[in-house]
Parts: C-alpha cells; structure tokens; sequence
C-alpha cells in the first residue's frame, strides 16, 4: 500500500466535492498518509475552499474520554470556552493542536483539544452524550469565535479552508493513525468556503463528509431544532450529522433505517412491494418525512464501529466501493481507492439508495 | 509505437505528452499506470490509438473525433463526454453519464455501466453513435435520448447481468433506439417510450454492432445474438413540447 502522502496533483481546477472513507475491518490502525494520498488524488473535485479528515482510533490514550476540539478564531473565546467546560464536564488533558507551518494557510484559527469526562450528576439517561451535545451546542451558538469541531471518543476531526495536501500538512494529519479514515475536499457552491464550513461535520462519534446540495435544508433543520439541535455552520451537512444522533443514537433507528429514512423508496416502488416491507417504508416515510434528505448527495458517515456510504435515490452523485482483505474503502472515485490499495479484490457501485455498511470485526476497538 | 509512464504524473502534463507525440505524428500510444488522470485524449482530432493500462479519470475521450481508445480495465464517470467520432472501449465496468451529448463514433462497455448513461445522445445527418453495454445499467439509461443507438446486453458484468433492469429507461426519449437483449417490464420505461417491432433492419443494425463488439471485446457473437431483444422507440419527438402550454 502507499502510505506517504502525495502532493503531486498541484493544479486548481472545477469539480464536485470528492470523499473517500477507509477502514481496516481488523482494526489495525492505517496511517494518516494513505487518506492523503487516496484524497490528493480527486485534488480536482475541490477548490481549494475545504479540505478535511477524520481519524477512529487515533487516542488510545484517552480511549473512554470524549475528545473534544475546538476551533478559535479569536483567541479571546479561550477562557469563556474553558469556563464553561468546566462548569458542565470534567476536563481530564488539554493542550494545543499541534499545527505546522504552512505557507499557502495565513492567519489561520488556533486549535484546542479537551479530553473530557460527563460527571455522574450531569449523566441524566445514558453515558452522557446528551451532555456533551448540550455542551457543543451551546458553544457553537452562544461563545463567539468558538466552533466545536468534533466530540466523540477516540477520534478527530481536523479540518479547515485549503487544499487537502495543505490542510493534512498544517494538521500533521500524517502522523496520526487510525483503523477508520474520512476525508474530504471541498467545492463550496451555495455556502462560504470558511473554516468551520470545511468537512466532517460531527456530533459525538459521527462524521459526516458530503457532495452535492440539500434542498431540503430547511425542513431539516427545523426538525432537529425540535430536538434541541442548533446548526450554526451556516453548511447545509452539519443537519446530516444531527439527523443521524437523533435517528440511531435517540430514536434507536438501525444504519440501514436511517439511510431509508434520508434516502426513501419512491411511493411508486413502496407500492409494488410485499408486506411488511410495504408497511415498513410507509412508516418510515410517514413518521420521518422531516429528515428525508432531497437533493443530490453521496454521504459518507464514520462512526466507532464502523462506516456507512449511500447516495440519494436518484444517485446524481458518483460513489465507489472497493475491498481487498480487511481493507474497504468508500470513494468519489475508483482512482482514489486504487492510490491506496494495489490492485483491490472488488469493485463495485452501489445503486441509488443503497446504504454500504461496513463495520470493525471487533466494535471494542 | 510510443509509451508513456503515466505514474504520479498530473492530468495536464500527461495530456500534453499525448498531444505532443500526436502532433510528431505518432498513431499508437501505450499508457501504463494510469490512476485517475481525467480528460485524456479530449478534443483529439487524428486517427490515433491509445491504450490504457489503468483506471482513467473523468472525461476520457470527451470531444474526441477519431482515436480510438482501449482501456484495459474500468472507467470512471463521463466517458466520451459528447464525443463526435472514433470508439472507445473499455474492457471493465464504466461509470455515470457516459456518452453524455454524444453525437458519433462508438462506445464499447465489457461490464456493467452507470446511471444516466447516453444522456442526449443524439444523431445528425451523417453522425449516428453507438452505445453498447455488455451488463447492466443503472436508472434513466437513454435520458431524453435524441438519436443514436443504444444496446444494453444485461450478461457480463457484476452479476453476468442479471441485476434489476434500471428504472426510469428511455425518461424524455425523443428520438434513436434502444435495443435490450431479454426481458423488459413496461413499469421499468420512462415516460414516453414504447415497444416497437423489431424489423429486418433493425436485425442488420443489431448483426452488424454486435459483431463488431464482439471482436473488439473477444466475446461470442453468436451467444449474443441467439436471445430476442426488445426495441424500444419514443412515442412522440416532442414529449415535452405541451409541457408549459397551458
């Protein structure tokens, strides 16, 4: 496999956004410079506008602490973050992201990550990740120049406006490892290239990386408004995220549920079907009409445990899977795959709709 | 014959290789380690051959009027991107919206192929391409197709075929033909496109592709050829044509 990240596709260029997600189904970690590599490779589908990366498994350290972090575009939001972290969580560790260097980032946003606790009394239902949300959502709506990145244990979101070779420098994202990798390049079309706008858009464990639009936008966000989400990335992809903490994590929905649900059958092929399929996708559709996601999209969600990949049920976005041994990954395109993993097993092309779940064999890890 | 090493080199600069060793009148070009490089042999205007050996990006062949190109393994999205002449064949599966506005030449698929493929294809004067897929293709093949012809064999591929036909066939069609080898369910066809007989010429226009298909791609024309096949036509030039009348 090639593991050394690539900066040879240096040209700019228009295209779509371009994703790709790897797991090694074994959960032996894969270095952070094969989803450079694999990403540098669809350099053409962004603009320069965003670039992103999630990593699964990357804290062993902290494995049982959520870790939280945190973008500051003035660093007077430092003490008012941490104030309030302290007043709601137990902050185990903190230190700086370390960044490098990178002549094509200026003046970029500086970079916090929190290894924290839920305390007993803060707990209500659950281990507490409704507390963390509470948290993130307050300091993305009410502390100025504070945006949480991401917040789920054994993981990291590092993202920002770039190329995807220059963000991955600036974040180091090459010294990091992982047996779950998301990335991301950015083609900004209806909302600003800035840095909390660039993909995973996260909530807890779950990323979420994404091309093509939501025209049902606004539909979406007010459903999850309901539920005491508030989507202050000003991207239409953040809604994704929460759509998918409140159906699987709140709702108790399965992957496969909650990808019908985003991408339901056409009441026509609903229809055709026998029972209890029929009545199944009826109710699917009836009680969760609010999250069905319209527009062109292909998705890719990674979470611990596993990643997911569909497309919208008309796939007007393209979306690739490819396996060899424990490893599979879900791309924009075969290239990509192929940058990473020398001659692939299988390749194959999901239909529109169709959710691709593949998870660790050891969901511990 | 020229060769080029195509690893690690960015689309342009490997394009302007190509374009470089045409115009030294070079006719056959072999591309080894191909991964993702888009737009090769675009807008190519000689009676040239390249030769893939790898995956090529999007847009290979789009605007190309002559070459004719072999890639040895599968294709990504967009390929012969209204090209206007020459013939592309690719050995593996190809991606979304190929032969997107193509209005000559020809386009060989082993495999399965994508969604939308042969989106306004379309025929003029002498002009009249062909799109032939060797196994199964998503939904809205022949979108608002406007001439040109169309074969989906659905017996190589992922499943040798035997997927589900894609729904939404032929939506908009206004002109061509579609040819599918086997079964096809009316409730797969888009608006506006019907069942036509098949008559003796269009036996010869079927004889004469598949044949030639069948050599370029080594398979058994006769196997091909044994099945019946459904041709399905437009059932009006201008199905949208009453659209915002109102």
């Amino acid at each position: 496999m090639a593991v050394k990240p690539s900066n040879k596709f240096g040209g700019k260029d228009f295209g779509g956004c371009g994703l790709i997600g790897i797991i090694d189904t074994s959960g032996t970690p894969l270095p952070g410079g094969m989803i450079i590599s694999s990403l540098c490779t669809m350099k053409e589908r962004g603009n320069g506008l965003g670039s992103g990366y999630a990593i699964y498994g990357v804290y062993p350290d902290f494995r049982e602490h959520y870790a939280m972090h945190l973008m500051y575009s003035s660093d007077n939001a430092i003490p008012v973050v941490e104030e309030h972290l302290k007043e709601n969580l137990e902050v185990i560790h903190s230190e700086p992201i370390p960044v490098r260097r990178v002549g094509a980032i200026q003046h970029p946003p500086s970079f916090w990550r929190y290894f924290v606790n839920v305390p007993e009394k803060q707990r209500g239902n659950g281990a507490g990740q409704d507390t963390i949300v509470r948290v993130v959502m307050e300091i993305n709506e009410k502390i100025e120049n504070a945006y949480v990145l991401s917040s789920g244990k054994n993981m990291a979101v590092f993202k920002g406006v770039g190329h995807p070779d220059e963000i991955a420098d600036f974040f180091r994202v090459d010294e990091y490892s992982g047996h779950t990798l998301i990335g991301h390049n950015r083609f900004p079309t209806n909302t600003p290239g800035w840095w909390g706008g660039a993909h995973p858009f996260t909530i807890l464990d779950w990323a979420i990386v994404h091309n093509g639009e939501l025209s049902s936008y606004g539909t979406n966000k007010r459903y999850v408004e309901m539920y005491g989400y508030k989507c202050a990335l000003l991207t239409d992809t953040e809604v994704v995220a929460y759509l998918f903490d409140l159906l699987i994590r709140r709702k108790g929905l399965s992957l496969e549920a909650s990808a019908s649900v985003m991408a339901p059958p056409f009441w026509k092929n609903i229809q055709e079907m026998g029972e209890p399929q029929k009545s199944y996708y009826t109710a699917l559709r009836t009680v969760y009409g609010s999250a069905a996601l319209n527009g062109p999209f292909a998705i890719v969600m990674g979470f611990n445990g596993g990643i997911m990949g569909f497309n919208d049920r008309i796939k007007l976005r393209p979306l690739v899977v490819g396996k060899k041994g424990d490893v599979v990954a879900i791309a924009s395109e075969e290239s990509a795959i192929r940058e990473v993993i020398n001659d692939p097993e299988d390749i194959h092309v999901p239909r529109a709709g169709e959710p691709v779940i593949v998870r660790l064999k050891d969901a511990k890890k | 014959m020229a060769k080029i090493d195509a690893n690690g080199l960015y689309y342009k600069i490997l394009n302007e290789k190509i374009r470089d060793l045409v115009d030294k009148g070079e006719r056959t070009i072999d591309l080894v380690n191909v991964n993702g490089q888009r737009y090769i042999a675009d807008g190519i205007t000689k009676d040239i051959r390249i030769t893939i050996n790898g995956v090529p990006g999007n847009d290979l062949g789009c605007f190309m009027n002559g070459p004719q190109i072999i890639v040895n393994n599968n294709a990504q999205d967009g390929v012969g991107n209204t090209m206007n002449g020459g013939k592309i064949i690719v050995k593996g599966l190809a991606g979304d919206v190929c032969g997107y506005g193509m209005r000559g030449g020809k386009m060989f698929i082993l495999g399965d192929a994508g969604y939308r493929v042969g989106i306004h294809m379309k025929g003029y004067k002498n002009l009249n391409p062909f799109i032939v897929i060797g196994g199964n293709s998503g939904d809205f093949l022949a979108e608002y197709m406007a001439g040109g012809v169309m074969v989906l064999l659905r017996m190589f591929g992922r499943n040798n075929g035997n997927g589900k036909l894609g729904d939404y066939l032929g939506t908009g069609m206004h002109g061509g033909t579609v040819y599918v080898r086997g079964g096809v369910n009316k409730k797969n066809l888009g608006k506006g496109v019907g069942f036509a007989e098949i008559t003796a010429s269009d036996r010869k226009v079927l004889d004469g592709i598949i044949r030639e298909y069948a050599a370029d791609l080594e398979v058994n024309a006769e196997e091909i050829l044994k099945a019946d096949f459904h041709k399905l036509t437009p059932l009006s030039s201008r199905p949208y044509g009453q659209l915002y009348v109102y």
